[in-house]
């Protein structure tokens, strides 16, 4: 099955990314944009979905500055 | 005494590292399909791209065969200097706490800076006194040490902040200024700045080899007379 794995910085985390972007937006228009955060995606045809989160806490993120969230996006 | 230089695919700094070590003892290069040290006494992780650096820095090479008998040399208590990407390995195989971050302007910094010597009371920095400068140069984009606060605290109280960078001279953003890190027994050591460049006085500073000769002192210490 096809799922998703959304990783970002953690909450509280100096995110360079996210302020830069945040910063360039109004130059845009863009106007009172707030809390960008940059994180990536993780896309992945796994033949067990419930075994993601430990992949997750393994390899895919590094649980002590990322929060993740997974998505099954195809049965 | 022997040092072990690991080499993944990657790395860069590893030939650096070599000379660095044969100032002071001897020195093997290890592979990382390698499953064991050759008898090393004293392990360095050069600095790099290990494995690409791909989804995070550290993140592949912490599974790689080499890694497995660095862990269990590190748990035994054999003396491991993690450098820069070295460093990076370290904290992803949680050999050592906390983790590194984008530097905080985004960019590739690339300078000497002045490292302050914390705790000399260790395998690392034995040939040092605390309070002692150290000119080194730094070169990394992913260089912002990151623990949280309880953690720091700990860190902090336990003297396992062995160098810090001088005032005003952090390149990165690390938390603390701190520049290199020990674990709580204090023989596994990661530090951002590269210690190998600065070992002759040719290339400015031959501080960095105070780290080096304290290793090796370590080890000829614990040899049986």
């Amino acid at each position: 099955m096809k799922a998703r794995v959304l990783i970002r910085p953690k909450e509280g985390i100096l995110d360079p990314q996210g302020q830069t972007v945040e910063r360039a937006l109004p130059a845009l228009g863009f106007e009172g944009v707030k809390e960008v955060r940059v994180g990536r995606m993780v896309e992945l045809d796994v033949p067990d979905a419930t075994r993601i989160g430990e992949m997750c806490e393994k390899l895919l993120a590094n649980p002590l500055i990322e929060d993740y969230e997974i998505l099954v996006v195809e049965r | 005494m022997k040092f072990g230089v690991i080499r993944f695919p990657g790395s860069c700094d590893e030939v650096d590292a070599m000379h660095a070590c044969k100032r002071f003892g001897e020195a093997e290069l290890l592979w990382h399909a390698d499953r064991d040290l050759r008898g090393a006494d004293a392990i360095v992780i050069p600095g790099g791209f290990s494995y690409g650096d791909y989804l995070r820095a550290g993140a592949i090479a912490r599974f790689s065969p080499v890694m497995e008998a660095v862990r269990e040399f590190a748990l035994g208590g054999g003396p491991v200097l993690g450098i820069c990407n070295g460093f990076q390995v370290l904290c992803e195989a949680g050999l050592l706490p906390g983790a590194l971050l984008p530097n905080t302007s985004l960019r590739f910094v690339c300078r000497q800076v002045d490292l302050i010597v914390e705790n000399a009371s260790t395998p690392f920095t034995r040939a040092c006194d605390p309070g002692d400068v150290l000119s080194v140069p730094v070169k990394h984009t992913t260089g912002r040490y990151y623990a949280t606060e309880a953690a720091l605290d700990e860190l902090e109280s336990e003297g396992q902040v062995l160098l810090r960078y001088a005032e005003g001279q952090n390149p990165n953003g690390s938390a603390r200024d701190i520049a290199g890190v020990s674990n709580g027994q204090k023989n596994v050591f990661g530090l951002m700045p590269h210690p190998e460049h600065a070992v002759d006085p040719l290339t400015g500073s031959a501080d960095g080899g105070r780290l080096f000769e304290s290793l090796a002192a370590h080890v000829e210490a614990l040899a049986p007379a």
